[in-house]
């Protein structure tokens, strides 16, 4: 840095220039002195990410690994020799040798100001709320003990918490305007729900004209939730009523549960990301009181069954008879914050969905049905419960077109938060818990409805069946690991040919089947646009997930969240998919039942249709 | 309204000469003269010119930008719509000099709401520049093409600062943005944007036209050329006046006629509050810094009064984004109420003038950076009177 020899402004405010010998351009190396320890980094890294490097500290607030920098708590400032102000070490490049101190006098008063004012204008008391224990604020405030309140505490509530979205819970007097949630919704997923207002001391973070959450175009997808550092933002918790319902005698209560809570639940009881806890969480929920505990991988291979059949039903529709009306590619339809965000964003493509319903509400219809005559228990006494990794599974399950029992399909959505509370509650410890197995007649499913939870496991499981229904051979990938259906890109694409089709497929042989794969609705705009401009004419089929990661980032997952962590969890789906013995949902024993008993003229059949698949609404941007 | 006194340098010589003069100069000859005239930002930081100038020109890109900050919007400041109503041309000329220098072709003229009353005469003053070739495409000849568009604030405060000003311009809230990067490198829509106050622009066509030599005459060193003040308050003769830097506060209540002041506020709300002992000290860069606004308070006048008035300012005004900002603002309003009540003690009035330092220090913009020192500066320099009265 230049200093110029008239100026008395800011140095902050001073052009960088990189002088010649620290030359090279970005990821060339810059020596810096970090509290007196020089350290070699690399230019264009900020401060934050150099001390993380170093093991050195840095409190942070505003600062999400998954999100633009914003530099606006102020919370990480650090003094950089030679300037006047103290800089955010979030968004501060190193691109020149310097002194930085993180822990100064100057920078130790400014960061505890900074946290007496925050606190001045929490309101509540910690022991009160959904996020003790878990919370960023009270972890700075432990962090420089703080031990009263400096400048005042709010008394009286400022604004009412909004509780009209099944899904989400705002309530604004817990806001500490980090503004991670409106970079959130509309940087990461490109909803856009979420905007400060107002200015000054008077600013809040609101929804279109104030409305109410339910009434906006909000998707429910929860990963404000995910990225909130204090209880501002909550899912909208059942578990009262779960609770109600298991006390009392009356109700069988039923609880499916996804891959995804399994693979992360662990982590609200101090285990590492990615410690499953399947059979351990199978006989928590029975100590809970849970009457029959359900494996939601059955009705994802039902998901499988039905959805590549409609798969190859449009194939054929099109491509034998010639139908025009037939759209294709087919975009899933099991994320149902992908689903309502197709309805709000592009509510004229709503034929390209696949109709059939998500895995949790499919095993709602059939619990209702087929369970309740299996086993003679009348519908309006079973209270059916998911444990989801979503938030947006609650308003899903409360979509009025869901009760093709005749009931209420699935009475509850819990996310695994929720479910980790109760069984706290319950007195378990989850980790000490001998495993067990999930109840008939569903029993246990397999690796291809598991591998749901991670982004692209819906097209690898359905491959997996597709492919062999075809060809009559299992698809050409070592362990059937299709690996150009893993990993973190936003979006993917691929392809695997038909070749060697059995007699009936013919008319697909040495066709190359494309698909594409894209997680997070930022990512699935992109794919939007790319199909309005008409550039997937040659792509067969889209798996689309609302969150980032796929399930496994999803709304109702344990907070923290972050790459590294969805990684994690995306592992321990994927090893305990290879230790399964059956890996293909067409040869799961209990599917082949359900199709012969149940569901007797076969997928995509009357009966199917009737109960498993669903339409959707044209809900458009228009707010009420 | 004129400005009075204009004879040092708005008013002398032809300067309508400086843009014919500018375009047969190279790019960097006119940055080097405006830095070889030592001329600093007039807005108030005091950014020296010339090297804003020459990052821009020395930024590659596609596009480049030009934006005259004419959101006047410090308290007690009215300089530049002088400038603008009746020094338009030199106000214009210099932003296509600037344009030339820094070669970019675009200029936005981003012109504070409430000034809404000059933009039809704006239009037609530029309307009139294209028709004679002094704006548009191959301006004079020279083959230099440039244009200029007035883009009208809404009324914060804080789109003075120059990111909060681009973010505004590009349709957003306006919010301080983080820098580095800064302006010149990634500016308005990202690309390099210089952003100078309206006297910033004048100032650079009087080089222009006169010379760097000429310039750095004028002043004390380290603050060359003149400013204009805006004077208003306990006066005679309010009005802007064009002074020497390094004119002393004593000399300019002499200018005023202004008897019996106690306190003069330098700066605006975001200045220094300067008591009567103090009055020997200079309007200059490296003292009493200004954008221009200069306030005096006479002995009938409550301190306290004054403080609470700047501090509910900046309280509406802050534009809510940084916590320092947007809470810290509100606890000094609140320590104001807090004395005038007599229940402020003197524990927590330390405890608020610490924090105002820490405001100074980790806020975001200049904006929470300066906001703390009418509260530091008139508390300390007017204990006495705000204490004993109460």
């Amino acid at each position: 840095m230049i200093k110029d020899k008239f100026s008395r402004s800011p140095v902050s405010q001073q052009p960088h220039i990189i002088k010649t010998d620290d030359k090279g351009g970005i990821g060339s190396i810059v020596e810096v002195e970090i509290n007196g320890r020089k350290i070699q980094v690399q230019m264009g890294t900020t401060i934050l990410e150099a001390c993380k490097q170093n093991n050195i500290h840095i409190p942070t607030l505003c600062y999400h690994e998954d999100l633009c920098l914003a530099g606006l708590c102020r919370i990480c400032v650090v003094e950089i020799e030679g300037m006047r102000t103290l800089q955010a070490s979030c968004t501060y490049p190193i691109t020149n040798r310097m002194k930085i101190l993180t822990s100064s006098e100057k920078v130790r008063k400014a960061r505890r100001h900074i946290l007496d004012l925050l606190l001045s204008e929490h309101y509540g008391e910690c022991y009160v709320c959904h996020r003790n224990g878990n919370c960023e604020l009270q972890a700075l405030a432990k962090e420089y003990g703080v031990d009263g309140f400096r400048f005042g505490h709010i008394t009286e509530r400022r604004h009412k918490v909004d509780r009209s979205s099944y899904s989400v819970i705002r309530d604004m007097d817990k806001c500490v305007l980090c503004k991670r949630c409106v970079r959130t919704c509309i940087d990461l997923q490109e909803v856009g729900v979420l905007e400060a207002t107002h200015r000054g001391y008077d600013t809040t973070i609101s929804t279109f004209y104030d409305k109410p959450l339910a009434d906006v175009i909000c998707i429910n997808c929860g990963q404000c939730i995910n990225r909130c550092p204090t209880a501002a933002l909550r899912a909208n918790d059942p578990s009262d009523e779960i609770w109600e319902a298991i006390d009392n005698p009356q109700k069988h209560v039923v609880i499916q549960t996804a891959p995804s809570p399994r693979a992360s639940i662990g982590e609200e009881f101090g285990l590492p990301a990615g410690t499953s806890m399947t059979k351990q969480l199978n006989t928590a929920l029975r100590w809970i009181g849970f009457d029959r505990v359900f494996d939601t991988n059955f009705t994802a291979d039902l998901t499988i069954m039905e959805e590549g059949t409609e798969l190859l039903n449009r194939l054929k529709s099109k491509l034998v008879d010639g139908d025009t009306n037939i759209k294709l590619p087919q975009f899933t339809s099991c994320s149902p914050g992908w689903v309502k965000y197709i309805e709000h964003f592009y509510p004229d493509y709503l034929d390209y969905l696949s109709s059939c319903k998500s895995p949790q509400q499919m095993f709602g219809a059939l619990i209702k049905t087929f369970y309740a005559q299996e086993h003679n228990i009348a519908p309006e006494d079973i209270v059916t419960v998911a444990l989801m990794p979503c938030s947006a599974k609650k308003f899903e399950c409360n979509r009025p077109e869901m009760n093709s029992s005749g009931f209420k399909d699935v009475d509850y959505g819990l996310t695994t938060r929720e479910m980790a509370q109760m069984i706290k509650e319950a007195g378990i410890n989850l980790p000490d818990l001998e495993g067990s197995t999930f109840d008939e007649p569903f029993g246990d499913a397999s690796g291809a409805g598991l591998i749901f939870g991670a982004t692209g496991g819906v097209m690898e499981a359905a491959l997996r069946t597709v492919y062999e229904i075809v060809t009559g051979r299992e698809v050409p990938f070592k362990n059937l690991e299709i690996t150009p259906c893993r990993g973190f890109e936003g979006v993917r694409q691929a392809s695997v040919r038909l070749e060697g089709t059995l007699p009936e497929w013919k008319f697909l042989e040495g066709i190359d089947l494309n698909f594409m794969i894209a997680h997070g609705t930022a990512n699935a705009k992109k794919v939007m646009e790319a199909l309005a401009r008409g550039e997937l004419e040659n792509i067969h089929f889209v798996e689309i997930m609302a969150c980032p990661g796929g399930c496994i980032g999803g709304g109702g997952q344990p907070i923290p969240t972050s790459p590294e962590i969805r990684k994690k969890r995306a592992e321990a789906i994927y090893s305990e998919d290879r230790n399964l013995e059956v890996r293909k949902s067409h040869k799961n024993p209990h599917i082949k039942y359900i199709y012969d008993k149940f569901l007797i003229d076969g997928p995509c059949g009357h009966i199917s249709h009737k109960l498993l698949h669903t339409h959707y609404v044209k809900r458009g941007k228009f707010i009420a | 309204m004129p400005i009075m006194n204009d004879t040092i340098q708005f008013n002398v010589g032809e300067h309508r000469l400086a843009l014919e003069k500018a375009l047969k100069m190279a790019p960097q000859d006119i940055v080097m003269e405006i830095r070889d005239a030592g001329l600093k930002g007039r807005g108030g930081a005091g950014f020296p010119t010339g090297t804003k100038w020459l990052l821009a020109l020395s930024a590659v890109a596609e596009k480049k930008f030009v934006v005259c900050n004419a959101d006047e919007g410090e308290p007690g400041t009215f300089k530049d719509r002088v400038l603008l109503d009746e020094y338009t041309n030199l106000v214009i000329d210099g932003m296509v000099i600037g344009g030339y220098a820094i070669q970019a072709n675009e200029g936005i003229l981003y012109l504070r709401g409430e000034y809404k009353y000059l933009l039809s005469k704006l239009e037609k003053f530029l309307k009139e520049k294209r028709e004679n070739n002094q704006l548009g495409n191959n301006i004079l000849g020279s083959g230099f093409d440039f244009d200029i568009k007035i883009r009208l604030g809404s009324g914060a405060y804080v789109c003075g600062e120059e990111t909060a000003l681009i973010e505004s311009l590009e349709g957003h809230r306006g919010e301080a943005r983080n820098r580095p990067p800064f302006p010149v490198n990634t500016g308005f829509m990202g690309y390099p944007t210089i952003v100078n106050n309206v006297e910033t622009f004048a100032s650079a066509a009087i080089i222009i036209s006169k010379g760097a030599d000429w310039f750095r005459k004028i002043g004390i060193s380290k603050s060359y050329g003149t400013k204009l003040v805006s004077i208003s308050g306990d006066c005679k003769k309010p009005g802007v006046y064009e002074v020497p830097f390094g004119i002393s506060i004593r000399d300019l209540l002499k200018m005023v006629e202004a008897e019996d002041a106690k306190a003069v506020q330098v700066g605006g709300a975001s200045g220094q509050c300067v008591p009567e002992s103090q009055f020997d000290r200079k309007i200059s860069f490296e003292d009493l810094s200004t954008g221009g606004s200069v306030m005096i308070f006479n002995k009938s006048r409550d301190m306290l009064h004054i403080l609470r008035n700047f501090m509910e300012f900046f309280v509406e005004e802050s534009c809510g984004q940084c916590s320092p900002c947007r809470i810290g603002n509100k606890k000094l309003l609140e320590g104001v109420e807090l004395i005038e009540h007599g229940k402020c003690s003197y524990t927590y009035l330390n405890e608020l003038l610490e924090l105002g330092k820490s405001m100074q220090l980790a806020s975001k913009c200049g904006l929470g950076q300066s906001s703390p020192n009418p509260f530091i500066s008139i508390l300390t320099n007017f204990e006495n009177e705000v204490f004993s009265t109460r």
